[in-house]
């Protein structure tokens, strides 16, 4: 490339440009196939091509374009019409177009590619119709002499440059943060006004700088019309996409990085959405399937909904597939909101396809695409209806270069905080943070307007050393994949734009930092990344990665609710637990004394049977202890034909409660928290704590064994 | 028979070179703000004009033994093409100018992170003068944890 002519360079990136434009093209003139204007201006781009190539002398290039050329000036001339056949050709013909440009650009020359084949059947088609000339429209073909003018108005930069200029603007606004923080200390009004006026320039270069790299999300929907339509006809579909408000901008470098996942929505949609006609018909839809995509901007952020009218998504069979791939129990499963399970399909390792097809069955679908749009920043939702359809609804952040950050101090460092990940600040003394705070199996959570918020201190996450101030908590309510949780740092210091900085490659592994910044006073500051915060101390498990979310208003509410009957036990003076009254056998109390042993396994009896017994605590991974009575609760469950005993220290209360569940750490055994008879309860998930001990397994093998 | 500049300067009472054309800069050691969780030879990220700078301790990365209290190190500046990085030594040598036939390949006897990030030594008169392979010293990570 570096020693190519300029002229060919040129030559290169307008027909790139043209080859787009004809994508799109060829897609409107199988709609309709007598536009006289669509069909001389596909004309001309090859025409031009075949020109410029034949000038440069590259041969292959020039007999490709040429017998396209003679095809289209047929149908140009009404000499023939534009069937499906003579399309699929011709985009053929563009794709070898783009492939011999693609090599040229590479090499300097053509390669060894063979078209014989593409020229030859573009030669039969030619020859193979000759119909009577069709009437002209007389109005499109006024059309062809206008769309000139904005050309004029715009000029190609390269993107490089675009680059440096972000970068330059970058330092600039540290310069400006820097020349602030020294104003206060001056006494020169001269330089209190000069600062003034450098910050508003700053951020009108700022703003000017970012528009420059503000391209509409359009230019990705270019080839989408080529793309459905491939799709469509590959896997015997009849699709047609709308596309509405692709003049919304985004930076190019979020564009960049979305790229990829648009197209694979639009996949999914198309092969595992829209039906096949045979099947639309018989539901009573039009054979044609509506593929729509929607963008817009609201506040600092575009949405973009992708949505179909196909056969929806099933929230039953995604239930049915999760708990078959062993995502969530059969248990959990019956309780998630059909929204929340339908939600499911951003679980890693996820895909509901029936058929592995080679389009979009790949079984890693959709996780990727979240994984790719939070990456930036970005949230995204689905709402389905079975038969209905599905639509996918997309929120990214416009820029990701410069952004308004919270920093704070921990463990003697500075650390910054994006504020789109903040909800709000809370300050506690040390009275107030001790009464709020309640120890959950040794993790801390906080009763924030009664819902529990469990607690990571940034402290121990990144190993700062040094303790706690008891004497006064500050803690940042952030969200992380609409889970929210509370951070508790040192000091909250200041409210800053912060510039954010690629962080070094051998530290990428770290994924508690997005990035670094240079701050006012020339210092530099980490930038917490906070979903791999919520990672690292794991207050994030997969499915409660999807277990509450964010409207999109910022506000958050919980979204399981659960209303039933809730019995709730004790161990020790402190844990509480509950489980679900409704699969319980029976309650017994048994004395300690009557507890008998076979190996390591305790078991009583039970109306002439033995009865293993499970110790909760024992079974949560607790330190062993002993019981606190003269006797204990023994709630009895049926495990298959057999039953098993729970074994607590006491039974509390039978409440009959909406539990607002927390889900919170990712520990077996538990589902999540609530707050029940006003105190924290830890939610047992009693299927998961006997399939963690199987207790007459155990005490199969400790009988033969003896 | 070709001769190669080098940028000298000692660790540990040890004496190492870089090819001169790989530094960028040679400053008065800065700290800059510590990176908790990262490899303990990465001590902090400064800021040097604008650019955010990875500072690695060679002697954290060599195994030897830390600095003694009070010192006053520098850091080499490297180009690299993840853009620059310093490199803290004790002290500051001159640049010289040796030609191949002084240069000697590390035995493959040499152990631990030396006989991997030495490519080799230069057989000065009154000292050995170990060269360290850049890319290398920036990127290596200890098999075993710790």
């Amino acid at each position: 490339m570096s020693d190519l002519d300029d002229i060919v360079k040129e030559f290169l990136v307008e027909s790139y440009e043209n080859l787009d434009q004809l994508d799109r093209d060829l897609v409107v003139l199988e709609k309709a196939p007598t536009d006289r204007a669509t069909l001389g201006s596909v004309f001309r781009t090859i025409h031009t091509i075949k020109g410029t190539c034949g000038f440069f002398g590259f041969a292959k290039l020039e007999a490709v374009t040429h017998v396209g050329e003679n095809l289209l000036s047929r149908l140009r001339d009404g000499l023939q019409p534009l069937t499906s056949d003579v399309t699929t050709a011709l985009l053929q013909l563009v794709d070898a177009v783009r492939e011999l440009l693609d090599r040229i650009e590479k090499t300097g020359g053509e390669g060894d590619g063979n078209y014989a084949e593409l020229i030859g059947h573009l030669t039969y088609l030619q020859h193979a119709k000759v119909l009577p000339p069709a009437p002209v429209e007389a109005a499109t073909a006024a059309k062809t002499t206008t769309d000139v003018g904005v050309i004029d108005a715009s000029i190609r930069v390269d993107v490089g440059v675009l680059d440096q200029l972000m970068n330059l603007v970058g330092e600039l606004v540290l310069a400006r943060n820097q020349a602030v923080l020294a104003a206060p200390s001056s006494d020169e009004p001269h330089f209190h006004r000069a600062v003034q006026s450098l910050t508003q320039i700053t951020r009108e270069l700022q703003d000017a700088v970012m528009k420059t790299r503000m391209q509409p999300i359009g230019v990705l929907w270019d080839r989408y019309q080529r793309i459905v339509r491939d799709l469509a006809t590959q896997l015997g579909k009849q699709v047609r996409l709308e596309l509405e408000g692709g003049e919304a901008e985004l930076d190019r470098g979020i564009l960049e990085a979305v790229k990829d996942s648009f197209i694979h929505v639009v996949r999914n949609a198309i092969d595992h959405g829209i039906e096949s006609p045979a099947v639309r018909l018989e539901r009573g839809k039009p054979a044609e399937g509506l593929l729509k995509m929607r963008a817009a901007h609201t506040g600092g952020q575009v949405v973009i909904e992708v949505s179909d009218d196909g056969g929806g998504i099933s929230p039953d069979r995604v239930r049915a597939k999760a708990v078959e791939k062993g995502l969530i129990t059969a248990d959990q499963a019956a309780r998630l909101n059909d929204h929340d399970a339908v939600r499911m399909i951003f679980l890693p390792g996820f895909s509901t396809a029936d058929a592995v097809t080679n389009i979009s069955g790949r079984g890693v679908g959709m996780d990727v695409v979240k994984t790719n749009i939070e990456g930036i920043g970005g949230s995204l939702d689905v709402r389905s209806t079975l038969d209905v359809g599905t639509t996918l609804r997309v929120n990214i952040p416009l820029t990701l270069a410069i952004m308004p950050a919270l920093t704070l101090r921990c463990g003697g460092e500075r650390f910054a905080i994006p504020q789109m990940n903040l909800l709000e600040l809370v300050r506690l003394d040390g009275a107030a943070a001790r009464k709020s705070a309640d120890q959950l199996h040794g993790l801390p959570v906080f009763r924030l307007r009664d819902q529990l918020l469990p607690l990571v201190f940034l402290r121990d996450v990144l190993n700062l050393g040094g303790e706690q101030d008891l004497e006064e908590w500050n803690i940042l309510v952030v969200q992380a994949e609409g889970r929210r949780f509370g951070l508790v740092v040192d000091r909250v210091l200041d409210s800053q734009e912060i510039v954010v900085k690629p962080l070094d490659p051998q530290l990428k592994s770290l994924t508690v930092y997005s990035g670094a910044t240079i701050l006012g006073d020339g210092g530099v500051a980490l930038i917490l990344d906070v979903l791999g915060l919520a990672r690292t101390a794991g207050v994030l498990s997969p499915l409660d990665r999807d277990r509450e979310r964010v409207k999109a208003s910022g506000k958050s509410t919980p979204v399981s609710v659960n209303t039933q009957t809730w019995l709730l036990l004790a161990s020790g003076p402190d844990r509480r637990f509950a489980l679900p009254m409704a699969p319980v056998v029976r309650i017994a109390d048994v004395p300690v004394g009557d507890i008998e042993s076979v190996g390591r396994l305790a078991v009583i009896r039970y109306r002439g049977d033995i009865l293993p017994l499970v110790k909760l605590t024992d079974a949560l991974g607790d330190p062993p202890r002993p019981w606190a009575g003269d006797s204990i609760a023994v709630v009895i469950f049926r495990d298959g034909d057999r039953l098993v005993g729970l074994a607590v220290d006491r039974v509390v209360d039978v409440v009959e409660a909406e539990a607002r569940t927390q889900a919170t750490a990712a520990r077996p055994g538990v589902t999540g928290t609530a707050v029940l008879a006003d105190r924290v309860a830890e939610l047992i998930d009693v299927p998961a704590v006997l399939r963690l001990t199987d207790p007459w397994a155990a005490l199969t093998a400790e009988v033969g064994a003896s | 028979m070709t001769a190669d500049q080098f940028c000298t300067f000692t660790l540990a009472g040890q004496h190492f070179g870089i090819i001169v054309d790989d530094v960028q800069e040679v400053i008065r050691h800065r700290p800059g703000s510590r990176v908790p969780l990262a490899p303990a030879a990465v001590v902090g990220l400064m800021n040097l004009r604008g650019r955010i700078v990875p500072v690695i301790d060679l002697r954290t990365r060599l195994a030897l033994p830390p600095q003694p209290a009070g010192a006053e190190p520098f850091n080499v500046v490297v180009r690299t093409k993840d853009g620059p990085k310093a490199l803290v030594v004790d002290d500051i040598g001159d640049v010289l100018t040796l030609d191949e036939g002084t240069f000697e390949p590390t035995p493959g006897t040499v152990r631990g992170p030396a006989g991997e990030l030495v490519r080799g030594a230069h057989k000065l008169a009154d000292r050995l003068l170990l060269i360290l392979d850049v890319p290398k010293v920036l990127t290596y990570a200890p098999a075993a944890a710790g």
